[in-house]
């Protein structure tokens, strides 16, 4: 990867180097502290407000820490069917970055490779895609939906969702397959490799880093969405986690604690990916941003 | 790089056994794009064209749609609401840009630093990547809660009060998003550079100015393009922090369409809403992209 901090050119060298990246900067420093409180606060304020009694949590003040700590709250959105939200997310979680995957690496592949006016025309339309808002959409995707008789079921939220990650995970493997050298494919087609073979040994194991780019992008679209869920699905059944929290909040009506309760358990799984792989999840997340 | 410097250093003899090396070289035909074309046309472009024939008809969900003419386009321009969220969205805009470029720029740059410290709080930065914006936006729904007692006034009451409430959540959870891409995009500064002026006497602020910024010049305009977009379109955030209120003081256009269609099921106004909306967000994309030269892809090594 090319954006390692340049901690390792930086330990050789001379000492006025050193002078110049390593010196302190207050004023940079008081406004990252400034921002640590931003960010700091509200979580705070949610991880003690969902260990407190429901009956204690309106009376004192939410910046203290609770006086008797509960689980309660946790354990009322858990018997509320937590866990089948959570599967039905995992599920268009994985739907949708296999789809974009699938679809998305043999596009990249011919704009990159095949440069005639068919994938420029296809690259093109993608460079488009970008700027269509799904809100626009939703009115005619619900007619489309209905019609597919797929209204309520999660195949109305994994196929609308992985249209609308395509445009984006195209542009970064473009992006990356780019850098693919010719000499590469030019020494495996001496080889007499088929263009398949190109692709599945060349061009994907050298794309890794746009690829996980693209397979946390999508999947965070699909953790994300809550418009083509709210709009496409009704019932429990397919019922995803967004969707869930946002009825939340009539079913808990005043409850705060048992809603920020919720709040934190919709976070965890992620918490667990960036505990596992923060690497890959923090440089894909660089990488939506481009190279 | 170093694949282009050994091709000029390939033996002269394998250069005359083949002139034109890259001749033989399969590559994949045009049809291998094609199922993610159709995929993307059926569920994105078809109804994104769906939306302009709907939006000239009258159509209630069921049945089938009636051509009005421009009924719905007239309908919106003499609608109050359309100056009042045209007016919203761009100042929305304007706030979010400026609160999320000017924080998550320095952050980005500040936490592109080696230092341990940096690191450190560069993770507690990532927290609220951990939340889903629905979840967000219940954070501060609960919060902002006066019964609840971190603000004791009713901030989402007052028309101010809400918008700079949507202001701030949406920066409170995009920030950490933009902070990394500017980190990304700082740490591909060459260092040469900045010993270069550091040679020549540049202050920091000097450096941040004359090198930080220009060099940072195409990652500003992916992250602007995004947060443009994007503040188009909180809509989540105003379903569940105000519910387009109070009134319809924050009722962006993709509240407007969702009411439209969903509340008062007038799909063909809603169609016209949506159909707007996607010209605006082409139209300010295509200016941003020609604006900042991006189309171009102009290396911010040129010269170099």
């Amino acid at each position: 990867m090319k954006t390692r901090p340049s901690d390792r050119e930086e330990s050789a060298p001379s000492r006025r180097h050193r002078h110049w990246t390593r010196r302190a900067n207050p004023v940079a420093g008081l406004g990252s502290f400034l921002w640590l409180v931003v960010v700091i606060v509200p979580v705070y304020a949610m991880l003690s407000a969902s260990l407190t009694g429901q009956d204690k949590a309106l009376t004192g003040n939410p910046l203290k820490p609770p006086t008797s700590p509960t689980l309660d709250n946790y354990n009322t959105v858990l018997r509320s069917g937590f866990g089948h939200l959570l599967s039905n997310t995992a599920i268009v979680a994985v739907a949708v970055v296999g789809i974009v995957l699938v679809l998305s690496i043999p596009l990249a592949y011919v704009a990159v490779r095949t440069r005639n006016s068919w994938s420029n025309a296809a690259l093109r339309l993608f460079l488009l895609g970008v700027a269509i808002p799904a809100q626009a959409v939703v009115v005619p995707l619900y007619l489309l939906i209905a019609k597919l008789d797929l209204y309520d079921t999660l195949l109305a939220v994994v196929l609308p969702t992985a249209a609308f990650a395509m445009p984006v995970s195209v542009l970064v493997l473009v992006g990356t397959l780019r850098d693919v050298s010719e000499d590469l494919y030019e020494a495996m087609a001496l080889d007499g490799a088929s263009p398949l073979r190109m692709l599945f040994q060349l061009t994907i194991p050298l794309a890794k880093g746009g690829i996980s780019t693209v397979v946390i992008y999508a999947a965070l679209q699909a953790w994300n969405g809550f418009l083509f869920p709210l709009i496409f699905t009704q019932s429990d059944g397919p019922r995803v986690l967004t969707l869930g929290l946002f009825n939340y909040v009539s079913q808990f009506g005043v409850n705060i604690p048992a809603l920020l309760a919720s709040v934190v358990l919709s976070g965890i799984p992620i918490f667990v990916v960036y505990l596992v792989a923060r690497r890959a999840l923090v440089g894909g997340l660089m990488g939506v941003g481009g190279k | 790089m170093s694949a282009t410097l050994g091709k000029s250093t390939t033996l002269d003899e394998s250069a005359s056994l083949d002139k034109r090396p890259g001749a033989r070289v399969g590559r994949p035909h045009a049809v291998w794009a094609l199922p993610g074309v159709l995929f993307f046309t059926f569920f994105a472009i078809v109804p994104m064209a769906l939306a302009f024939y709907l939006s000239f008809t009258r159509w209630d969900g069921l049945g089938d749609p009636q051509l009005v003419g421009l009924a719905n386009w007239q309908k919106l321009l003499d609608d109050p609401r359309l100056t009042q969220s045209l007016w919203l969205t761009v100042s929305l805009t304007v706030a979010s840009w400026v609160f999320q470029t000017v924080v998550a720029l320095l952050l980005g740059v500040w936490a592109a630093g080696p230092q341990r410290n940096r690191a450190v709080l560069s993770a507690v930065f990532f927290v609220p990547l951990l939340l889903s914006s629905t979840a967000v936006a219940l954070l501060f729904y609960a919060l902002l809660d006066p019964n609840f007692g971190i603000i004791q006034k009713d901030t989402l009451g007052s028309s101010s009060g809400a918008f700079l409430a949507i202001v701030f959540v949406g920066g409170w959870q995009f920030i950490p998003f933009h902070t990394l891409i500017y980190q990304g995009g700082a740490r591909q500064i060459p260092q040469v550079l900045y010993q270069a002026a550091a040679i020549d006497g540049a202050g920091r602020y000097r450096q941040f100015f004359s090198i930080t910024l220009p060099q940072l010049r195409n990652t500003i305009t992916t992250s602007t393009v995004l947060i443009v977009v994007g503040s188009l379109t909180y809509f989540e955030t105003v379903l569940i922090l105000t519910k387009g209120g109070p009134g319809t003081d924050t009722a962006i256009l993709p509240y407007l369409m969702y009411e439209a269609g969903f509340k008062t099921y007038d799909f063909g106004y809603a169609s016209a809403i949506a159909s707007f909306l996607v010209l605006a967000a082409t139209g300010l994309s295509l200016l941003l992209v020609r604006l900042s030269g991006f189309g171009t892809m102009r290396s911010t090594r040129e010269g170099m």
